[in-house]
């Protein structure tokens, strides 16, 4: 159940460059798997590179993700923002399926691993790996910075205004494109972040990204748009969920239960679990 | 003087072309050279290659009287069924070859298994350990790989000679290989008096095991049984190392054989694989060359160990050779009872094949030896021969750990 809780910190993370780039463009950044993915084995190759802590990597990572994200925007996304939805879908769909082609192109489809191991924590018979600890903080950490960073700087609360609504913002002096592109970094940069620190969970191919990219979804109908932290907390309730589950049923069965929640929350609760109304 | 002339033509000529054409004996075979079956199929091939040469070398195969040189003929079945239903009635129709060896892998054999039984011609099979080709009904088939449910039951007899009382849990990938081997060794391993407390099966591509392992440790298992294929397999190991949990044996399918597994570090050290040969097996030779001297040669011709796969394959070769000599022409029906009357042990470990027509053809007399991964005194990671007994290398490390 705990180790639920600690993968859960890490699905939150996931889903928050997803719910940032919704809420504050409504793109549906279908880019958010292969982003993942590439965060993985930018992990392998730094850390193979350098043999330095994994954790320290991330900070590196995420300013390369940040870029990332501005150049996918200014390339893929700038042009269909506004327009219809499908565009934005088609947009980010090609460039992941770019990035997968090439992916694949170079490392094929054997698992990789990121070897690095941190002594656990044992607690009666159950022992909790020192690398899912790890990535719960880190995730928190972050989390935590991003919240800080749209609620008490100017830039964040550009982002904020442009989200809420981009005409007003703009008539106040808000530059909206290159808040927007700002945004997008973010977005890819939390993704690149948190496919960094799965990849040193779990073995991962360049299409692991996918699983995770449909977790996020899921916490995000449950967390509503655009609320980083709601999405941290969604997703530490999601692998709560599936810790709490599994000691009763097969392991096969947990994306079912998953979906079928997402579903039962699209329906009852059109605007996420923890959107607050607006006026 | 002309007749003279002629007939010590005749017989000079006679004399040329009875050097020239040597008896040949034409076995016929598909390899994967392209697709997903690729890597297993050409050690396979390769495993009948040097078995060509070095036979051919030392005179060919000699039955009643003459000397046959083996003619090998292959083609690329591209790892589809189609293929092989093709080319295996190519080589039977039109190359005319004498006997046939199996392609590589359970599923497309099933494919040249139907071929092979509607001409009427034998085929050995290796590197397909399914059991229900051979439930068909066929007159010709002969298995070289121990049959799948021995997989684990193998491993559950070792683990009687060790600690009777044990507690066993299954987990498994939910593919067909690993179900095959799985659902005989449940009944088993409760017939030997053991107690399963947990089987579970996880889908194909699952990376966290964290659930699994935690069902497990509540089980309170002491052993663990199962597995698939290299990536599950890796990283479940990892992981139980990870969750520290308390086993004292662990057996995993297929992964723990390959080379790469020393990338695990201690999370790989004591785990067992159920393997069909390893170069350290010394079973008592009663014909061909002895194990050290197949790798040896292998080795050197190719640069790599050979792997199971390849063992396979030569001695596919061998009790073909064998069965020939004895029956002392190279006819069908004669090789036929001769290869039903085969019990042999080679390097590659004792071969004897079911008679009975519900099951002919039935690999009975191969063990699977169980290799597993120690640590030698220098701390190197290095993979030992722990069962049958009267093969082994090293001691099985009970508790593993």
């Amino acid at each position: 159940m705990i180790d639920g809780l600690l993968v859960g910190a890490v699905y939150g993370l996931a889903a928050m460059g997803l719910s940032l780039i919704w809420g504050v463009m409504d793109v549906i950044n279908l880019t958010h798997g292969a982003m993942i993915a590439l965060g993985m084995f930018g992990m392998y190759l730094l850390f193979n590179l350098t043999a330095l802590n994994p954790y320290l990597l991330l900070l590196p990572l995420i300013a390369i993700g940040l870029l990332l994200g501005i150049l996918v925007y200014w390339l893929a996304v700038h042009w269909v923002v506004g327009r219809a939805q499908l565009m934005s879908l088609l947009s980010t769909f090609s460039v992941n399926m770019i990035v997968i082609g090439i992916g694949t192109a170079i490392w094929s489809t054997s698992p990789y691993n990121v070897n690095f191991t941190l002594k656990g924590i044992t607690v009666g018979d159950y022992t909790f790996t020192g690398n899912h600890i790890a990535a719960a903080i880190s995730a928190l950490i972050i989390a935590l910075a991003l919240e800080l960073f749209l609620y008490r700087t100017r830039p964040g609360k550009a982002i904020r205004a442009v989200a809420d609504n981009r005409d007003a913002a703009e008539l106040m002096g808000i530059s909206s494109t290159a808040v927007l592109a700002i945004a997008f970094g973010i977005g890819i940069a939390l993704a690149v972040g948190s496919g960094a620190l799965v990849s040193t969970l779990f073995p991962f191919t360049i299409l692991s990204g996918a699983v995770y990219q449909l977790k996020s979804f899921v916490v995000t109908v449950l967390a509503g748009l655009g609320k980083p932290l709601g999405a941290l907390g969604a997703g530490v309730a999601l692998g709560l969920l599936e810790g709490l589950v599994t000691p009763f049923i097969a392991v096969s069965w947990i994306p079912l239960i998953e979906f079928g929640l997402f579903v039962v929350v699209l329906i009852l609760f059109p605007r996420g679990i923890f959107a607050r109304a607006t006026a | 003087m002309q007749r003279v002339k002629i007939s010590l033509l005749i017989v000079l000529l006679s004399l040329a072309t009875s050097l020239v054409a040597e008896d040949t004996i034409s076995i016929g075979f598909t390899v994967s050279k392209t697709g997903a079956l690729n890597v297993d199929s050409l050690e396979q091939y390769r495993g009948f290659e040097l078995w060509r040469d070095q036979t051919n070398a030392a005179g060919g195969i000699k039955a009643g009287g003459k000397s046959y040189k083996i003619n090998l003929v292959s083609y690329d079945d591209e790892s589809n069924s189609k293929r092989v239903q093709q080319l295996y009635t190519r080589m039977i129709l039109q190359d005319k070859a004498d006997f046939l060896f199996s392609p590589y892998s359970s599923s497309l054999t099933a494919t040249a298994a139907v071929v092979t039984e509607q001409y009427g011609k034998i085929m050995l099979t290796t590197g397909a350990a399914e059991e229900k080709t051979y439930k068909l009904g066929n007159h010709f088939l002969y298995q070289m790989f121990a049959p799948a449910t021995q997989y684990l039951t193998a491993a559950v007899d070792a683990l009687k000679t060790k600690d009777p009382k044990a507690t066993i849990a299954f987990v498994y990938e939910d593919a067909s290989f690993s179900n095959a081997v799985v659902t005989p060794a449940k009944p088993y391993a409760q017939q030997q008096g053991f107690n399963v407390v947990f089987s579970e099966a996880y889908a194909p591509n699952t990376t966290d095991f964290s659930a699994i392992i935690d069902k497990v440790i509540s089980s309170k298992a002491t052993v663990l049984l199962g597995g698939g294929h290299y990536a599950d397999g890796s990283t479940l190991a990892r992981q139980l190392e990870g969750h520290k949990v308390p086993l004292k044996m662990v057996t995993l399918l297929v992964a723990p054989d390959s080379p790469q597994w020393t990338e695990l570090g201690d999370a790989g050290v004591g785990v067992i694989v159920p393997s069909q040969w390893e170069p350290q097996t010394s079973f008592t030779v009663q014909y061909g060359p002895k194990g050290a001297d197949f790798a040896k040669a292998y080795t050197a011709r190719y640069g790599t160990p050979p792997s199971y796969e390849s063992a396979g394959g030569y001695a596919c070769g061998l009790v073909l050779q064998r069965a020939i000599e004895q029956a002392g022409a190279t006819d069908t029906a004669k090789v036929s009872a001769a290869l039903n009357a085969t019990d042999i042990t080679t390097f590659y470990g004792k071969t004897k094949f079911a008679t009975d027509p519900g099951s002919h053809g039935l690999q009975v007399g191969h063990a699977m030896v169980l290799a597993q991964w120690q640590k030698d005194k220098s701390g190197k990671l290095t993979k030992e021969v722990v069962w049958p007994l009267a093969a082994k290398s090293a001691n099985l490390k009970y508790p593993m750990r």
